[in-house]
């Protein structure tokens, strides 16, 4: 079969399991929402210091979002032992990556757009570059962070301790993918009079491309034997 | 004197395979020959090695040593041919808890291509889910589990069916409808290899019958 129509397969099944629980997306929403209160609550009550740290804090909500919600991807994988059932039919490997990959990036990008209001009001500011550059930041965080996470998460699954293993493989390989998203979303915020917008999204997308190719190059190896 | 099976098209062509889990050897220097069409018992106690011999035939796991050929391909090189035609009915049922019966059956069908989609009413209808069709997984009790997966098995079409205890979990109803899927997996020319407990019942299905014990093959 080919690869992304495997691929296209597994990311409808991952939407489907998603569209008749959606415990996951209210569970995420929730969590991220407290997150980016709690920011705004545990941070200085000077406005234009939460407005300057806007882009950080939401990232950061996105962040920690995204472990629960690819352990989660994973854990539905685990139970039944599902995987083994995809690998058998078969699904070629990098099809299963893929597949898991786009879906988690996918709820990301959804989560970080929900989010978006929320932080407009609590943290006071406005889109000065305009909502679609935010939506393409947005997309490119969201797929730098689901590429690498997504082939972590099916490591840990197999670990006793997954949900703290989770994250310590995968904070600091996200850091320059972070550090980029932030500065690209503070500076469609904030206005890019220095025109340093292009060089972040740039980087985003070298992080993408090499993390990317990566996790379809490596996945196979992961999940057999 | 020649190996009669030497050369000959084999379903399945086991050479030497052991199996460790960490310190433990869960098969050792186990072989096994089996031509297209063969029924094999698999006996043992519980942890003799049944479970992981069905694992290593299907390539959900490597062994450890030795050399395994399903239908001429190797194991080790080409996994996505031998899956293509094996299929394991296991202790896990490999199915979503989230999605109905169909759905996960769908699922399975549009990895496999468009041919299989036809399959999916009359399969779920032959294992009687076919009113539950739409039912999660989650609302299903062992034994309908049990009946899904033996569909999700049947609609593979496979030429190689490894069914590790296939009556386990089923009602007396379903345990005689699951002797019938067998017998018409074996007129239909599908090489089987059956782990069971209940020797009678699998004595009665197969025509040869394969004993281990503690990873090694005691009687052949």
């Amino acid at each position: 079969m080919n690869i992304l129509r495997g691929a296209w397969v597994i990311l409808a099944k991952d939407m489907l399991i998603e569209w008749r629980t959606r415990a996951r997306l209210n569970a995420l929403l929730f969590f991220s929402l407290a997150t980016l209160f709690l920011f705004s609550f545990a941070g200085s009550s000077d406005t234009s210091l939460l407005r300057q740290n806007a882009a950080g804090y939401l990232w950061l909500a996105v962040l920690f979002a995204s472990v629960l919600s690819m352990g989660e991807s994973f854990r539905i994988e685990s139970e039944n032992s599902a995987l083994d059932g995809l690998r058998l039919a078969p699904a070629d490997p990098r099809s299963i990556y893929l597949g898991k990959a786009w879906g988690n990036a996918i709820l990301l990008w959804t989560l970080a757009v929900v989010l978006v209001p929320f932080m407009i009001v609590l943290y006071d500011v406005s889109l000065t570059m305009g909502l679609p550059r935010l939506l393409g930041t947005l997309a490119l965080g969201a797929l730098a962070i689901s590429a690498p996470g997504t082939i972590h998460a099916s490591i840990a699954s197999n670990a006793r301790a997954r949900d703290v293993l989770l994250p310590v493989l995968l904070f600091p390989l996200l850091v320059p993918a972070l550090l980029s998203a932030v500065r690209a979303t503070a500076l469609v915020i904030e206005g890019d009079p220095m025109d340093q917008l292009t060089s972040w999204v740039r980087l985003l997308i070298v992080f993408n491309v090499i993390y990317w190719g990566l996790g379809f190059a490596l996945f196979p190896r992961v999940i057999e034997d | 004197m020649p190996d009669p099976l030497e050369g000959a098209g084999l379903a399945v062509d086991v050479q030497d395979v052991s199996k460790r889990y960490g310190r433990r050897w869960a098969l050792a220097h186990v072989s096994l020959q089996l031509r297209p069409g063969d029924s094999l018992l698999l006996t043992g106690h519980n942890g003799s090695g049944k479970t992981t011999l069905l694992k290593v035939l299907s390539t959900t796991i490597a062994p450890s040593l030795g050399a395994v050929k399903v239908f001429g391909s190797d194991a080790k090189v080409d996994r996505e041919a031998i899956r293509r035609r094996v299929a394991l009915l296991s202790h896990a049922n490999y199915l979503y808890e989230d999605l109905s019966a169909e759905q996960n059956l769908r699922l399975l069908a549009r990895l496999l291509g468009d041919d299989a989609q036809a399959q999916v009413p009359t399969l779920l209808d032959k294992v009687g889910l076919k009113a539950r069709a739409a039912h999660a997984v989650r609302e299903f009790s062992a034994g309908m589990r049990k009946r899904l997966a033996v569909a999700r098995l049947l609609l593979k079409r496979p030429q190689l069916a490894l069914l590790d205890e296939p009556f386990g979990e089923l009602d007396p109803a379903g345990i005689a409808q699951m002797e019938g899927i067998i017998r018409d997996l074996k007129t239909g020319g599908t090489t089987l290899v059956l782990a069971t407990h209940l020797v009678e019942q699998g004595q009665a299905l197969c025509s040869r019958r394969l004993h281990l014990s503690e990873g090694r093959v005691a009687q052949q």
